[in-house]
């Protein structure tokens, strides 16, 4: 047992980027020992919309988006299980002139930066692709080729591939506190101390807590986006829905359920894993949802929930190295963290190993607050 | 408008406590999601003719009196008023008449009461086949029931909606009997403290004997059952005590297994629970007054164990007085002595419970079928196979489990089956269930409609 507390690094959370990063390291044939205080996707991995999405994305994330797209197009070759993904055109639709013309400007945006997976479709065509939105509809974003996926089964798949490779995964076991000793990091946890000569933090909405012990205090809050769904209707939407004017995201499973949601926060308690649902919250979203499709106002809803989420004050997630020696960072994903996990942990593996990372990260800097 | 108390639930727990706070001077509010007042036990109680009170006997027509005090009493009443959230700071979320509501008061009191303990054999979800509970739920709402019904499983309501069909005049087919021979041995230890409630065990022999007399079919000591048919039932198979296999012909099966405190809404609050062992089931941890974890959360009646509707009335009591007291409308000293009287009912109705329970504990392969292509979680159309295999892959957690084969996710949230996921992950990862745990539940607790809540009206009131 003691050997294998030992190990070339320490993951620090078990979210879909803590067991990708685990993925990523084993494949290298690097030893890792996942420490997670709950179960493996308990939080915010597990609960998600599980949006893949290049859609609407910072620029500063779109290289990762792009890189991300293409694990995804194939995610069974690369995790041996499907996700649960299905591809989907995602659209934002816009319900004015002001907002079209927005949505016109950012097309032009993306393709000076040389991205051209986003267009502007015109009412017509957004009519022939969603016949059931409602006539104050004109016009949106879209981009073919992404999709969704299966949040809780893919942050089971990484895992499980990731043990087929090796790595340790060690559920209920939180760290109690990290400390730097003879150039290897050591974990305390109730089960004893865990050391390796790098640590990687992926501990989402706790990850705040653990980067000021690592030395790189950053402003992150947790916060409760929140999700519903409603009970099975007929087939009315084949595409991945937002709204250019206000938070929506909005899709049917194939079971006819629709999932809706749109970033909207309830409260976040993560000192003892509990949310608290602001039904006036809910209650905005659902009523851009009925705005966009009228059909849904008659819908009923089975449940609604919320997972906890780290943001950072850009909404931009936090990755790549720390101050101190043996520090890689992956966390404060601000709720769009899902779509990007495969390359991130690409990226992780790459700052771990010393390499230089194949894809521009320097918005993401940690110290950049 | 703001109230002191809102009481979810009008059976007796909700309907005594109701009264009696508004009598002392509380203002009361009062939600039930049925069209009168009675909760399962006196559904309907309002309406019912005495004819029909004949046939549902003395322990239905005990509901009277509360009623006229219910009447009595100024409270605010809602029939047909849907309760799919409490927050664990005391708002209520509720939908009546087309419009969905928030609103909070200093004391919730959760009189929700008990449901029929998930049975899942064979054939369970075929058309025909339903509860005996839903049976009984029929026959008192409406007069409706059905001949030549086949009555499997066992519990005391087993027998009662047996009797009240025979009392009706209604022929019926079969009564096979699932309680276990090797409970009496368990049961008879506890029979000298049941005695107090003598007359209960008189009538539960009276109902026996008046069954045996009617000439309808009774099997005891049956060992598994099986619904017949392919699109709807056509009979129930079973398995006598020497293991041979028998069939029986019907298109109306009705089974029960027992009931269970209905905490759906107590743990979607996210108040503490228990299991308890004697019954099989979670109940949330109070006070003897009825006080949750969550202060101003109290719940009274079946809702937090099962004592019977005699216990719940007098349990409703004390949770009312105890918030009379806590709102300085009664004194601890009358508090005290007012809830002396209910008290004492309390203690003496509780005394038959551990031979009940005992008696009537349900056989481990009625909890956890035996076969596995039964199904178990009937919303998303999952066998206990469906729900075995992920467990073997280290999804060995009652939410995991959900949120990876979707077990318990679908509208009942988790009713028909939390109790069997549960325990099939314990015996499948040799844990105690009390360790295994229960779904998170999540509101809304019943299906609300969408345009309801985007259109959600919050009154601001608050203590």
């Amino acid at each position: 047992m003691a050997r294998q507390r030992t190990a070339d690094v320490i993951v620090v959370g078990g979210g879909l980027h803590g067991c990708s990063a685990a993925l990523n390291l084993s494949m290298l044939g690097l030893s890792v020992n996942v420490l997670e205080k709950d179960h493996i996707g308990r939080h915010a991995s597990g609960v998600n919309a599980g949006g893949v999405r290049r859609l609407g994305r910072d620029l500063a994330e779109v290289p990762l988006a792009q890189a991300s797209s293409k694990y995804w197009q194939d995610i069974s070759a690369f995790v041996d299980d499907d996700c649960g993904y299905t591809e989907s055109r995602y659209l934002k639709v816009a319900r004015s002139e002001e907002e079209l013309v927005g949505a016109h400007c950012r097309v032009s945006q993306l393709r000076r930066h040389g991205f051209t997976h986003e267009e502007v479709i015109d009412r017509e065509s957004l009519r022939e692709l969603l016949p059931a939105s409602a006539p104050e509809c004109i016009g949106a974003l879209h981009v073919a080729g992404d999709g969704y996926a299966h949040p809780f089964r893919t942050t089971q798949a990484f895992r499980r591939r990731a043990m087929k490779l090796g790595a340790r995964f060690h559920e209920q076991i939180p760290v109690v506190s990290v400390k730097r000793q003879a150039g290897l990091w050591q974990a305390e946890t109730p089960r004893g101390t865990f050391s390796a000569p790098v640590i990687v933090n992926a501990a989402g909405a706790w990850g705040g807590h653990l980067a000021a012990q690592l030395g790189d205090p950053v402003p992150l809050e947790a916060h409760a986006p929140m999700l519903v769904i409603t009970a099975p209707l007929p087939p009315f939407v084949a595409a991945v829905i937002g709204a250019l004017g206000g938070a929506l995201s909005l899709k049917q499973f194939a079971n006819g359920t629709v999932l809706i949601g749109g970033g909207v926060r309830g409260r976040a308690f993560p000192d003892r894993n509990q949310t608290t649902l602001e039904m006036s919250g809910i209650a905005e979203f659902l009523g851009t949802a009925c705005g966009v499709f009228p059909l849904l106002k008659k819908a009923r809803i089975v449940r609604a929930w919320a997972g906890i989420e780290g943001y950072t004050p850009d909404n931009l997630p936090l990755i790549g190295r720390g101050t101190a020696d043996g520090v890689v960072h992956a966390f404060g994903f601000s709720a769009h963290g899902f779509q990007l996990a495969p390359a991130v942990g690409h990226i992780v593996a790459e700052l771990v190993t010393g390499a230089e990372p194949s894809l521009p990260i320097g918005p993401f800097c940690i110290t950049r607050f | 408008m703001s109230y002191d108390v809102i009481v979810i639930g009008a059976g007796p727990a909700g309907m005594t406590a109701a009264a009696l706070a508004a009598e002392a001077g509380a203002s009361v509010l009062l939600l039930d999601d049925q069209p009168g007042a009675g909760g399962q036990i006196y559904r309907n109680i309002e309406n019912a003719a005495d004819s029909r009170g004949r046939y549902l006997g003395q322990e239905y027509m005990a509901g009277r009196p509360l009623l006229h005090r219910l009447r009595k009493s100024n409270i605010d009443y809602l029939t047909d008023a849907t309760v799919w959230q409490v927050s664990d700071e005391r708002e209520v979320g509720y939908s009546h008449e087309g419009s969905a509501r928030l609103l909070r008061a200093p004391y919730v009191l959760l009189a929700t009461g008990a449901m029929e303990r998930p049975f899942p054999i064979k054939g369970w979800t075929l058309p025909g086949v339903m509860t005996a509970g839903a049976a009984q739920t029929l026959l008192k709402s409406s007069g409706l029931a059905a001949d030549g019904a086949v009555f499997a499983g066992s519990g005391p309501l087993l027998y009662l909606v047996v009797h009240q069909y025979l009392r009706a005049g209604v022929k019926v087919a079969a009564l096979v009997d699932t309680t276990a021979k090797a409970n009496r041995k368990h049961a008879l230890q506890h029979l000298p403290a049941a005695l107090s409630r003598w007359d209960l065990l008189a009538r539960g022999r009276r109902w026996m004997k008046d069954i045996q007399r009617s000439g309808t079919t009774m099997i005891s000591g049956v060992m598994d059952l099986q619904v017949l048919g392919d699109d709807a039932a056509q009979g129930l198979a079973f398995q006598t005590g020497n293991g041979e296999w028998r069939e029986i012909a019907g298109t109306h099966i009705f089974l029960h297994q027992g009931v269970v405190p209905n905490v759906n809404l107590s743990m979607s609050i996210g108040l503490d629970h228990a299991w308890h062992s004697r019954q099989l089931c979670w109940r949330p941890r109070i006070d003897d007054w009825g006080q949750g974890s969550v202060d101003g959360i109290v719940i009274a009646g079946d809702g937090a164990g099962i004592d019977g509707a005699v216990a719940a009335q007098a349990s409703g009591e004390m949770a009312a007085l105890d918030i009379l007291y806590r709102l300085g409308k009664l004194s601890i000293g009358e508090r005290d002595q007012r809830a002396a009287a209910p008290h004492r009912v309390l203690t003496r109705e509780r005394r038959i419970r551990p031979f009940l329970d005992a008696w009537f504990r349900p056989a481990g392969q009625f909890r956890v079928p035996n076969d596995g292509s039964t199904t178990v979680c009937r919303c998303e159309e999952l066998t206990l196979d469906d729900v075995r295999a992920p467990i073997g892959i280290g999804i060995a957690g009652p939410n995991q489990l959900k949120s990876y084969c979707r077990a318990g996710m679908g509208p009942c949230q988790g009713r028909f089956c939390g109790l069997t996921v549960q325990e099939i992950i314990a015996k499948e990862t040799s844990r105690a269930v009390a360790k295994v745990g229960y779904f998170r539940l999540r509101p809304p607790i019943k299906p609300l409609c969408l345009e309801e809540l985007a259109n959600l009206q919050i009154d601001g009131s608050e203590e």
